[in-house]
């Protein structure tokens, strides 16, 4: 019995050292701009950079609207499933979740050839096209995440009654779904959202192949050209990054002790 | 959007209540995601998938499929599977005595949730970011390296360790692969029961027995299984490495990524089919994922 405690300390420890060492690392080279002392000068000089500002929002303006269209897809579909579909449900699951087995550069590669200037629909012909585009591929990876959060949400959730209930009180339907079922699916809808958005914000792929303003290429084009700014923004990016999911344990954790709402 | 369209329809159904009307507007109400799915999902790749089998004229042929097997694109395939194997095995047996350690080592209950809690972090954060943290950290001027130099004298560098080379691939992916397989394996480990380790003890098994006859035979789909959805994870990265090491690590979405930006194979229809070989490796790998899986459901009960 000691010797498996040890053993697990020592695993833990080897863990523990693998996790944090990388991070201390990009800390303290973050801070170490300035010869012969630690500073916080990379970090100046990427908030002063006019462009880390432009493709910080361009992203975070495209994670918003990935989380409110995706959203508007997913939870329609997931309580319609529930509610009047429920042999499609393996399908509608199966769909959700090729974006993992379908690697995202061979999405967009799909994208590229199909939606070219000379195609029937030319989205990547103008700004407006491509961004749409760039957004319905962020939409496709979050997909697995999201239609499990809500679909996850939904199952905590009666919603034949709720949707009878609502009915016989004379709901129409904008108000069975925007009144019933998407206050009752939050937790769901809250916790898909932060985790598309730690997605959407890290994203290279996608944004770097239809050549739009992310902050992915952005990473990259920094990496490449600069000395410690890389790693400021590395931490700047774990921060967005444990930020999301710190919000989906406390949101996970609010519905957890508060079940007698569903 | 979508939904007030769906919406104006079933409203109106309300008002007509045929069987096969209510039938067409059930099916109806999938159809703004079965749109979306065909749309950017399904039609794209079938479109790489059908390219791979046709010649840039549009008849068909296996040409493509065979000029797969060219050196230099075996060489990006071989390079890719093995940084994907070797991050996948490291990632499990690391992952695994993680997962050990805080189900069954009888370490505190705040190591357990702090753990978990970093995993589901450190297992979203890859891509770009990941490579900067790894060059801080092991680059020729990262803090292990200047620390292992000034403190005992070594020279990481010198005994041929590169990161921007097939090892240091491997141990930076292992960075998001261990925690995945942390958070996968932790539920399988906690749905060994008790009564399995009493039983086998009371008929005078030792541990080393109760682990080859009892518990890796239990475990085996999900070990296995969770390995095989790493090596996928890891087969289709592409971001870190290229943050990581441009252009010079010839790896199959490093290629895909040049095929794509500028046609370095002077075949569009070669680059369908190596979407369309990297489509089946991460494809079979899952589906036996999904299999081995079921078989693991089995005992969790």
């Amino acid at each position: 019995m000691k010797a498996q405690r040890l053993g697990a300390w020592i695993a833990i420890a080897i863990g523990a050292g693998y996790f944090v060492i990388p991070l201390l690392g990009t800390l303290e080279f973050s801070l170490r701009m300035r010869r012969g002392q630690y500073s916080f000068d990379a970090y100046q000089s990427v908030f002063s950079d006019i462009q880390f500002r432009e493709t910080f929002g361009y992203s975070m303006l495209m994670a918003l609207l990935t989380i409110i269209f995706g959203m508007l897809l997913v939870v329609p579909t997931a309580y319609w499933v529930r509610l009047r579909l429920p042999q499609v449900r393996p399908v509608v699951e199966f769909i959700t979740l090729l974006p993992l087995v379908i690697p995202a550069i061979v999405i967009v590669f799909g994208y590229l050839r199909l939606y070219n200037s000379s195609s029937i629909l030319p989205l990547t012909g103008s700004t407006s096209g491509t961004n749409a585009l760039l957004m319905f591929s962020y939409m496709t990876l979050s997909l697995p995440y999201m239609y499990r959060a809500v679909d996850t949400a939904m199952r905590a959730i009666d919603v034949r009654t709720l949707t009878e209930a609502a009915e016989s009180l004379g709901a129409k339907w904008p108000t069975i779904l925007f009144r019933c079922i998407f206050p009752n699916v939050m937790s769901g809808v809250l916790s898909g959202s932060f985790i598309t958005f730690a997605i959407v914000m890290g994203e290279f792929t996608m944004a770097a192949l239809l050549n739009r303003p992310a902050f992915g290429p952005y990473l990259q084009l920094v990496g490449a050209n600069k000395a410690y700014e890389p790693s400021a923004l590395a931490v700047i990016a774990f921060a967005i990054t444990w930020l999301s999911m710190g919000l989906i344990q406390l949101v996970s954790r609010f519905q957890k002790s508060a079940p007698a709402k569903a | 959007m979508t939904a007030d369209d769906r919406n104006a329809m079933t409203t109106t159904t309300a008002a007509a209540p045929l069987i096969s009307k209510r039938a067409i507007i059930d099916w109806l109400g999938i159809a703004p995601f079965m749109i979306f799915a065909l749309m950017f999902l399904i039609v794209p790749t079938l479109y790489l998938v059908t390219g791979a089998f046709l010649t840039p004229e549009g008849e068909l042929t296996f040409k493509n499929i065979a000029d797969l097997f060219t050196p230099s694109i075996l060489s990006a395939y071989w390079i890719s599977i093995r940084v994907s194997v070797a991050s996948s095995l490291g990632g499990a047996l690391i992952g695994f005595f993680l997962a050990w350690a805080i189900v069954l080592g009888g370490v505190p209950a705040w190591v357990r949730s702090g753990l978990l809690t970093f995993s589901g972090v450190a297992s979203n954060f890859a891509g770009v970011p990941l490579a900067f943290a790894f060059l801080a950290t092991l680059g020729r001027t990262g803090l292990v390296t200047v620390f292992l130099r000034d403190w005992f004298g070594f020279n990481l560098y010198s005994t041929g360790f590169n990161l921007l080379s097939f090892f240091g691939l491997t141990i930076t992916y292992m960075y998001f692969q261990i925690p995945l397989m942390v958070l996968i394996l932790t539920p399988a480990l906690d749905g060994m029961k008790k009564e399995w380790r009493e039983a086998s003890e009371i008929l005078g098994a030792s541990t080393w027995q109760y682990w080859r006859m009892v518990a890796l035979p239990i475990l085996w789909p999900s070990l296995l299984g969770t390995t095989l959805l790493l090596f996928a994870n890891a087969f289709g990265a592409i971001a870190t490495a290229y943050a990581l090491t441009g252009s010079s690590l010839n790896i199959v979405p490093i290629l895909l990524y040049a095929q794509i930006r500028g046609d370095v194979l002077h075949n569009p229809n070669l680059g369908y089919a190596l979407a369309l070989g990297m489509i089946v490796i991460t494809g079979i790998s899952n589906i036996l994922y999904i299999w081995l899986r079921m078989r693991a459901e089995r005992w969790q009960k």
